[in-house]
């Protein structure tokens, strides 16, 4: 574990060095976007500008100092909010983290239900329908989906609301009365961006159940009279899950990239919102701070991945993998 | 080998084993989701490459009153929220996002063939470095990462193309990978190298043909995602704003859901049946291309 914990070190790592490049290279610097919110200014403005951000030093200087930074957990300062990276996303990424991880749970238990269901009449009308909404759920695409789901379930039907976290009448409200606003509001986001990766799981899950199934194991256990119930959930299910459970680890960054459209469908005040707001903005501190933010929600994921799947599957060890 | 007989002065024999693609032809035709989707994607392509031609109305020009039903005045798809003929932005929108698809989905694939034919053809260090570099974008969130490269770079249909490009291929280039491990210890490559075979014929010559069914499948299916993508970050804003594409209908009329659903229905309807089809085509080829599958 400690081994991976060091790589997922280095990968981030990696993410800031590329990024912080990237911007590098790229045309135009703060100092142009500054100037243009100010509607021009003068060469000696510019410089000045431009030696506040330290941008007039050469870029191996720059680079060390961002990583500098960064360690201190320091991003910098978004002249575009006039407050610190840091401060900002630490206000927006809860309400993502929330969105990514009830997402990737729906998709999980109802992608499992599904594949387990369908695996046990593989030709029976169910399988059909699980196939064909697994080909909805990766041709659709998900903004798309949002969009409908919100016609359909928040101005047709007023089920749900149109757009946010919370009722905002709640601010005085027993904490109890929030959360459940909260859920309320994260229902439609979290079913939509579960729609994708749903379909992946179920699939995924109803093909290595079929294949369980067939294992000498499994004859085994229905020979010494277990019940299907028991040899169904208790040995089929468990030895079926490794596969799926490394695959929702793989989506990880699929799943963050789906959450950025779905929050701006639903107007969800979480990274995704933020990062488009400031790459419009051409607010870099943000969007450096943002890229750096999501790729650690995509490796805690997987961390977390490793760890579910040590506790399916006990034979794996830590270290190797 | 036809050669052969010939020269014995026989004639060829019955044609019992016949040529491989024939047996992956007849099985994808056994195929009838396939066979469909087939059908529906050669429809939409050929609207989307000679429709602007037949129905030349421009898309961006304001022809009748915003939100026109379909249906009505003789707008088949109806009007936009800038009263701009819906059918002219479908037609010409397919063009910019099969297009880009298209170029997107052959780049990342010809990316990861390279990638995983490297690692899985010379292991040891280039493997590492090369399956590193592979990881390493596939913690990348992919999406967000684009949206930087258009926004930096500006939104041409190049800059877009390339922005889906590069991020996309990790899944060929591991697919890659693992069947040139697994292949090239099979026994023809070890004759070909004792042939006198360079790396570089034994790579894409020897190893690679063989290795293709598997690639061609995840071939179809990028080009599947790369739709997707595109439309995703056309939704957001961030496409060329001098062309109309299909999710970018989208965006642009998301504000308006409440007074016309139909003009982002009706986008969105073409960005899942052209995915759709193509995901079948996909499925298709995977159980023609790999008949041991099936049985499971």
């Amino acid at each position: 574990m400690a081994i991976r914990a060091c790589y997922a070190l280095a990968l981030l790592l990696a993410v800031v060095v590329l990024n912080f490049t990237l911007i590098h290279i790229a045309p135009g610097d703060i100092a142009d976007t500054i100037a243009g919110d100010m509607g021009g200014a003068t060469e000696e403005v510019m410089a000045q500008i431009r030696a506040d951000y330290g941008l007039d030093k050469p870029f191996p200087v720059q680079l060390g100092i961002y990583l500098g930074n960064v360690v201190r957990m320091d991003f910098g300062y978004s002249f575009f909010s006039n407050t610190s990276v840091t401060g900002l996303i630490a206000e927006r990424l809860p309400a993502t983290l929330l969105l990514v991880f009830t997402a990737q749970i729906f998709a999980l238990v109802i992608g499992v239900i599904l594949g387990v269901i369908s695996a046990r009449r593989p030709d029976g009308l169910f399988s059909h329908f699980v196939t064909l909404l697994a080909l909805f759920g990766y041709s659709a695409p998900v903004f798309w989906t949002g969009i409908m789901l919100l016609i359909g379930l928040s101005l047709m039907l007023p089920l749900f609301p149109v757009a946010g976290m919370i009722d905002v009448t709640l601010i005085e409200a027993p904490l109890w009365r929030q959360y459940l606003s909260v859920a309320h509001h994260l229902f439609l986001p979290a079913l939509t961006l579960a729609s994708i990766f749903l379909a992946l799981y179920s699939r995924l899950c109803r093909a290595s159940m079929l294949e369980v199934l067939g294992a000498d194991y499994i004859r085994t256990a229905r020979a010494k009279g277990l019940s299907e119930r028991d040899t169904v959930y208790r040995h089929a299910l468990k030895n079926s899950l490794g596969p799926v459970v490394t695959l929702a680890g793989l989506q990880f960054s699929a799943v963050v990239s789906g959450a950025v459209l779905v929050e701006t469908v639903f107007s969800w005040p979480g990274l995704g919102t933020l990062a488009l707001q400031s790459i419009l903005a051409r607010d870099t501190p943000t969007i450096l701070g943002i890229l750096f933010f999501s790729a650690l929600v995509v490796i805690v994921g997987n961390l977390l991945t490793d760890l579910a799947l040590r506790l399916i599957d006990p034979r794996i060890k830590g270290g190797g993998g | 080998m036809a050669d052969d007989s010939k020269i014995a002065g026989l004639e060829p024999p019955t044609p019992r084993a016949q040529h491989p693609l024939r047996e992956v032809v007849q099985m994808f035709a056994g195929n009838r989701a396939a066979v469909v989707a087939t059908a529906m994607l050669t429809i939409i392509v050929l609207a989307a490459v000679f429709g602007p031609m037949l129905y030349p109305t421009d898309p961006f020009e304001m022809v009748w009153a915003p939100f026109t039903p379909p249906g009505t005045d003789g707008f088949i798809l109806g009007t936009d929220y800038l009263g701009r003929d819906m059918l002219a932005g479908l037609l010409n929108g397919g063009r910019v996002s099969l297009t880009i698809g298209l170029v997107a989905a052959l780049m990342s694939v010809f990316i990861g063939i390279t990638f995983g034919a490297l690692a899985g053809f010379y292991r040891g260090l280039v493997e590492e470095v090369l399956m590193r570099i592979t990881e390493f974008f596939q913690v990348l969130p992919t999406l967000l990462f684009s949206m930087v490269i258009v926004a930096l770079f500006g939104a041409s249909l190049t800059v877009v193309t390339i922005a889906i490009g590069v991020v996309s291929w990790t899944a060929v280039a591991r697919i890659t990978r693992a069947e040139f491990l697994r292949i090239r210890e099979l026994e023809y490559v070890t004759a070909s190298r004792a042939a006198g075979a360079s790396n570089l014929v034994l790579m894409t010559r020897v190893i690679l043909p063989n290795a293709l069914p598997p690639i061609i499948v995840q071939a179809a299916l990028m080009v599947g995602s790369a739709i997707l993508f595109e439309a995703g970050l056309a939704f957001l804003g961030l496409s060329d704003p001098n062309v109309v594409s299909w999710g970018q209908i989208i965006g642009s009329n998301r504000t308006y859901i409440l007074d016309a659903g139909f003009t982002v229905t009706i986008p969105g309807l073409a960005i899942f049946v052209t995915v759709l089809s193509i995901s079948l085509i996909g499925d298709g080829l995977n159980d023609a291309l790999n008949p041991k599958l099936r049985r499971r």
